[in-house]
């Protein structure tokens, strides 16, 4: 049981009580870390898109609350072409950008601003590309949207149409990411001859569900109810986000009244918290894996049996145990059960570490000793690398195995990791970008991956499946590309270049009295429907 | 007295550019690579890796950048983080103040519980307050603050819940960061229980944080006071009959003082490393937490400047403890 | 003067002073204690393996937390519980031990050796020597010494061992100031000029005339050192930057225990009270080697 018992919440909501007439409805989120900026394009972490891109901005289109599924956002309604190069949006009117002291909007949103939006990060000769010094477009050049994209053209004043360089299904799915929120241009061109660029980073203008306030570094992020929104305006009138990196101590003050709602609880304090009366616990399968990768080019594990044999000899119960504290899911795909074309078909391989040992012998693998590497930073999808090696470690000595559990600051574990011939099998994971299934079979097991500055860390080209991939992503009728990554997915288990090991889940612990809030696949924060309770 | 403190300044110098060569050459030496950081699981293409470190400016030769760096410096400027794209300065000084105040909190509590514990202990020597509070101050010197520190929480936050949790103040209060001092700000402010809520959220870190040096300072008053009151004058005022709360008070206390103040102004360096640990686990956004965060984003001119701007602080505030010593000892500012 | 004469004299007055030493030492109960203490942390160490009831690094996957025995659910084969994946405690706190002793005794080695000699070297020859040494000595102390160890460690990479130099190389430069103060004080002395004439080599007169003349506050500033190091070792290991897990270093225990401060007191409490006894110990110690060295130092 836990020691802080109901007092604390009962001293807290007086406290809360008395705060009330100061700030009519004010909902407070314990986030996790600070924001970067607040530009929403150069920055890659997800705690920035949640003060950000979420909060303040919107894009073309959106996720659907609580799915990867495309809506209309800023553009109402879109066309694509027949051979899958043109996308015609038609935007929304009437959408006012936010006004701080220094700025007030002259007129709506329009077509000028969504070619600004991608032009400065698209083109290096824009005076906005290298606002600030040391800039880039991480999302911009990953996504490969500078590939992919061939022109943007404004038709009129509410129509937009982008020309790309090859058909690509995952292209909406793009567009709906944080990175291309769109921002005002007039804001732009105001701090531009104002002389202070950096502004767009410090005092954000967009059109979202919040107006930004005032950020204390490290701190705390103020937000005020847009009240002009587009879309439904939001139920609470002040959003709060106190930055609070530590689990135990988002824990304590939850538990204190001091926030509504905490991203990331520690796997240990579960039990602790679907306990508390005064606590609920919202629960979703994650778009993520975490895995172990073998060197598919290194003798012995380019044999597909050998990969096979220590898959089985791995007990994913006892690990997800240990290191998920139970709150995960025994992975047997690479991709989730929650994402479109899992392929719920395919069996995993047993645990039986008895036939392990025979197939091990049976390949001619004797006194076999290994790296495992595990890695040095929690992630949602990985917890605790180290004692997943451990487990790991002691399962497979158990197949005669031997292994050595090495582990390299995070850069370097993410460079050593990706050089070719490297020894030992490595336990990494993936977090979903956009819900596309190519976002984790194309980034994550191509043979185009494979090369240098890719992520495919078991090395492992299979024409096949690559090929299957390729004819999936050109394809925008979604029934195909479901058996085709299905299909994909049978040779990935038969294959078996990675141990998948787990899907964790998401846990969201929130005060009692909050309503509304819609858990986000994609791992987001947003708080335009959340209420509180009276 | 100024070719004194001329003399001090033009030691500092030779010390400071040594103190930029480290801090710069310890970076380089650093494994791991922002970039690749940045690119984060995904990983990067190598044409795009070196664009981004011509970007940073990462592809020119070591001593290029050195004497670049240096050339800022001049300039007044500490480059920009790598993560936020801010300045490293503005990013300091918007945390520096947490850290202070946090810190003369502290050193206030150490001062004012310290030496009075020390005076009276030496004064009783050998009675159950001097043993008592000479083993307290032991235990205070022997402990691992970021233990103690999580038992604080425990005990006060947890179980009694007299204090919250983490933070500056509580969120109820939103007002503009004048100082950047929370305790002044939220006088300014005249919002209503403001300051005891900055108060309240201040009383465990600095208690954390003021457990070293109150042992140290207490310790060190103790054995001054006993040594000065072995001396020749005092015996002799005591002899001529002066009340022992004079001798005490004039003779002895004005004497004894001159090591304490030495020793309060050195523990700004312990304070400032005692900094890093007390502002991880309170969550406190100062700049001890930040410049872990950072080593670990390998956010390499935060890291850099960040070492040079703490080295160039302790470095200033133990010359002021030099010539305040040089104040009230004149012995040394004749030699 | 011949060299056995000296001899005889050296190992007498050694005696002498080891009899009068003992006697201020034995004087200082706080010392006798932490004396003690200390024996038994390096009994505990030594004999680990025989003490130990399990196997520190074995994991019970049937007993994940489990609470002291004397609370409820907890099990009489794990004294003082077991941690998350299941690892006794006390077993852990035992080999702890061998990690603290061991960490103070290779960084005040190391500290010791690099400080004496550049200490050495900078009193001894003066001039530039002296100005150099000890300017770097200045850069390294003024920055706060865990910090600079917390940027050492992420050069040299996480680990015990790197921890270790990096908390020595931030140590030695208070070995060197001492050392050199000390060899300033006695190089004008008449016995060193005696055994310059006598024509005594630069290193001789360094190691054989001047150190042992200058080691009472050395070995003080070891004992300091000592527990300093064992405090810092864990504070990078509670950073994550000192000894890896599974280890069972006290720091790093704490670390991976810290996630379980609410569910699990006994995780968190155990490794802290073991770094505190132990450095109280030594500090203990470290009070009564000043107080029984001090008048000699002021005599001499």
């Amino acid at each position: 049981m836990s020691i802080f018992s109901t007092r604390f919440l009962a001293a807290s909501a007086l406290a809360l009580m008395a705060a009330a007439p100061l700030h009519a409805k004010t909902f407070v989120y314990c986030s996790e870390g600070s924001p970067e900026g607040f530009d929403p394009a150069p920055y890659t972490a997800g705690t920035t898109f949640d003060a950000s891109g979420h909060a303040i901005y919107n894009r073309l289109v959106q996720f659907k609350p609580g799915t990867t599924e495309i809506e209309p956002a800023l553009a109402e309604s879109w066309e694509v072409s027949e051979d899958g190069l043109t996308y015609t949006f038609h935007l929304r009117k009437g959408v006012k950008f936010h006004s701080n002291d220094k700025f007030t909007p002259s007129r709506d949103f329009n077509a000028d601003d969504v070619i600004f939006t991608f032009n400065r990060q698209a083109n290096a000769d824009d005076p906005w590309h290298a606002y600030i010094s040391g800039i880039t477009y991480e999302y911009y050049s990953s996504m490969e949207m500078d590939k992919l994209v061939k022109s943007i053209e404004k038709v009129d004043d509410n129509t937009v149409k982008f020309t790309l360089n090859s058909p690509e299904a995952p292209f909406l799915a793009n567009v709906a990411m944080p990175f291309v929120s769109v921002v005002s241009k007039e804001y732009a061109d105001t701090l531009q001859a104002a002389g202070t660029m950096e502004d767009l980073n410090n005092a954000p203008i967009g059109t979202g569900p919040f107006k930004f306030v005032a950020y204390q570094k490290d701190a705390v992020i103020r937000y005020q109810k847009n009240a002009d929104y587009w879309g439904e305006a939001p139920k609470i009138d002040d959003l709060v986000f106190a930055i609070t990196p530590d689990a135990s101590v988002r824990l304590q003050k939850l538990k204190a009244g001091e926030c509504h709602l905490m991203p990331y609880p520690a796997p240990a304090d579960l039990a602790d918290i679907k306990a508390d009366p005064n606590l609920k616990l919202d629960e979703q399968a994650g778009l993520n894996v975490g895995y172990l990768a073998y060197n598919t080019t290194v003798a012995p594990f380019d044999k597909p049996e050998v990969r096979k044999a220590l898959n089985m000899a791995m007990d994913k119960k006892a690990l997800i145990d240990a290191v998920y504290q139970g709150n995960a899911e025994v992975a047997k795909n690479p991709i989730p059960p929650t994402m479109w074309s899992y392929n719920a078909a395919i069996e995993d391989d047993k645990y039986d570490p008895e036939a392990a040992k025979k197939m091990l012998e049976d390949a001619g693998v004797k006194d076999l000793t290994m790296e495992v590497w595990a890695m040095p930073v929690q992630r949602p999808y990985m917890p605790n690398a180290r004692r997943a090696a451990e487990i790991i470690q002691s399962d497979f000595a158990k197949v005669g195995v031997k292994v050595e559990i090495v582990s390299y600051e995070w850069g370097e574990y993410l460079k050593k990791s990706m050089e070719a011939g490297r020894k030992g099998a490595v336990i990494l994971g993936w977090t979903g970008d956009n819900g596309d299934p190519d976002n984790f079979l194309s980034v994550l097991l191509s043979c185009a991956s494979a090369e240098e500055g890719g992520a495919n860390r078991a090395f492992w080209c299979n024409d096949e499946f690559s090929a299957l991939l390729a004819k999936a992503k050109a394809s925008s009728d979604q029934a195909e590309r479901t058996k085709l990554y299905e299909e994909a997915q049978v040779i990935f288990k038969d294959q078996a270049p990675w141990a998948t090991l787990a899907h964790s889940t998401q846990y969201v612990p929130m005060a009692k009295n909050v309503t509304g809030f819609v858990q986000s696949p994609l791992g987001d924060y947003t708080f335009e429907t959340v209420d509180l309770a009276e | 007295m100024l070719k004194f403190i001329l003399s001090k300044l033009l030691y500092l110098i030779p010390t400071m550019l040594g103190i930029t060569l480290v801090a710069f050459s310890f970076i380089r030496l650093l494994p791991g690579d922002p970039v690749l950081l940045m690119a984060g699981e995904r990983g990067v293409s190598p044409e795009r890796y070196a664009e981004i470190s011509a970007q940073l400016g990462y592809d020119k030769p070591l001593w290029q950048q050195y004497f670049t760096y240096l050339g800022d410096l001049m300039h007044g400027d500490l480059g920009h983080s790598i993560v936020t794209k801010k300045p490293v300065l503005a990013e300091f000084l918007a945390l520096f103040p947490a850290t202070v105040e946090l810190a003369v909190v502290a050193i206030i509590i150490a001062t004012v519980i310290g030496v009075p514990v020390g005076v009276i202990a030496a004064i009783k020597r050998g009675s159950w307050f001097d043993q008592i509070s000479m083993t307290g101050a032991l235990i205070g010197f022997s402990m691992p603050i970021f233990w103690w520190g999580l038992l604080l929480i425990i005990f006060f936050s947890g179980i009694l819940q007299w204090t919250p949790v983490s933070g500056r103040i509580s969120l109820m209060y939103f007002f503009p960061q004048v100082t950047g001092f929370m305790l002044i700000d939220s006088l300014i402010s005249g919002q209503k229980g403001a300051f005891g809520s900055a108060l309240g959220h201040l009383i465990l870190p600095s208690v954390v944080l003021a457990t070293i040096p109150l042992a140290v300072i207490a310790r060190q008053t103790r054995s001054a006071m006993l040594e000065v009151m072995g001396e020749d004058y005092v015996r002799t005022a005591k002899a001529k009959g002066l009340s022992l709360g004079r001798v005490i008070g004039v003779h002895a206390l004005r004497n004894a003082m001159i090591p304490v103040i030495t020793t309060i102004g050195l523990q700004i360096g312990v304070l400032m490393a005692g900094a890093i640990l007390t502002e991880t686990i309170f969550s406190w956004p100062g700049i001890g937490k930040w410049m872990i965060d950072s080593i670990s984003r390998r956010d390499y001119p935060v890291v850099q400047s960040g070492l040079l701007l703490i080295a160039g602080i302790v470095m200033i505030v133990n010359l002021l403890v030099d010539l305040t010593y040089g104040l009230i000892n004149p012995r040394i500012r004749h030699k | 003067m011949s060299d056995t004469s000296v001899k005889i004299s050296d190992s007498a007055i050694r005696r002498r002073m080891l009899k009068e030493f003992w006697f201020y030492f034995s004087q200082n109960r706080g010392a006798v204690v932490g004396f003690a203490v200390f024996l038994l942390l390096v009994a505990l160490a030594i004999f680990a393996p025989l003490i130990a009831p399990h196997d520190p690094v074995h994991q019970y996957r049937d007993a994940l937390l489990v609470p002291p025995f004397w609370q409820e659910g907890g099990r009489p084969e794990f004294l003082l519980g077991t941690d998350a994946v299941g690892r006794d405690m006390l077993s852990r706190l035992i080999y702890g031990a061998q990690y603290s002793l061991f960490i103070g005794i290779v960084v005040v080695a190391i500290a010791l050796l690099g400080g004496i000699i550049l200490g050495l070297l900078a009193g001894f020859f003066g001039g530039w020597v002296d100005s150099v040494i000890m300017r770097v000595m200045d850069v390294i102390l003024a920055f706060p010494s865990l910090l600079l160890a917390l940027v050492l460690v992420a050069i040299l990479g996480p680990g015990l061992t790197n921890a270790m130099i990096a908390i020595a190389i931030v140590y030695q430069p208070h070995f060197a100031r001492l050392t050199r103060a000390a060899v300033m004080g006695e190089k004008a002395r008449e016995y060193v000029t005696a055994a310059r004439v006598a024509g005594a080599g630069n290193m001789r007169l360094m190691f054989k005339t001047i150190l042992p003349n200058c080691l009472a506050p050395l070995i003080v500033q070891a004992t300091l050192s000592f527990s300093s190091a064992v405090l810092d070792s864990a504070a990078l290991g509670f950073l994550g930057m000192g000894a890896q897990p599974p280890a069972s270093e006290w720091g790093t225990m704490l670390a991976e225990a810290r996630e379980f401060i609410l569910r699990a007191w006994w995780v968190v409490t155990f490794p802290g009270l073991a770094i505190l006894i132990s450095v109280l110990a030594i500090n203990l110690m470290g009070d009564g080697l000043r107080d029984a060295l001090d008048p000699k130092l002021k005599r001499s």
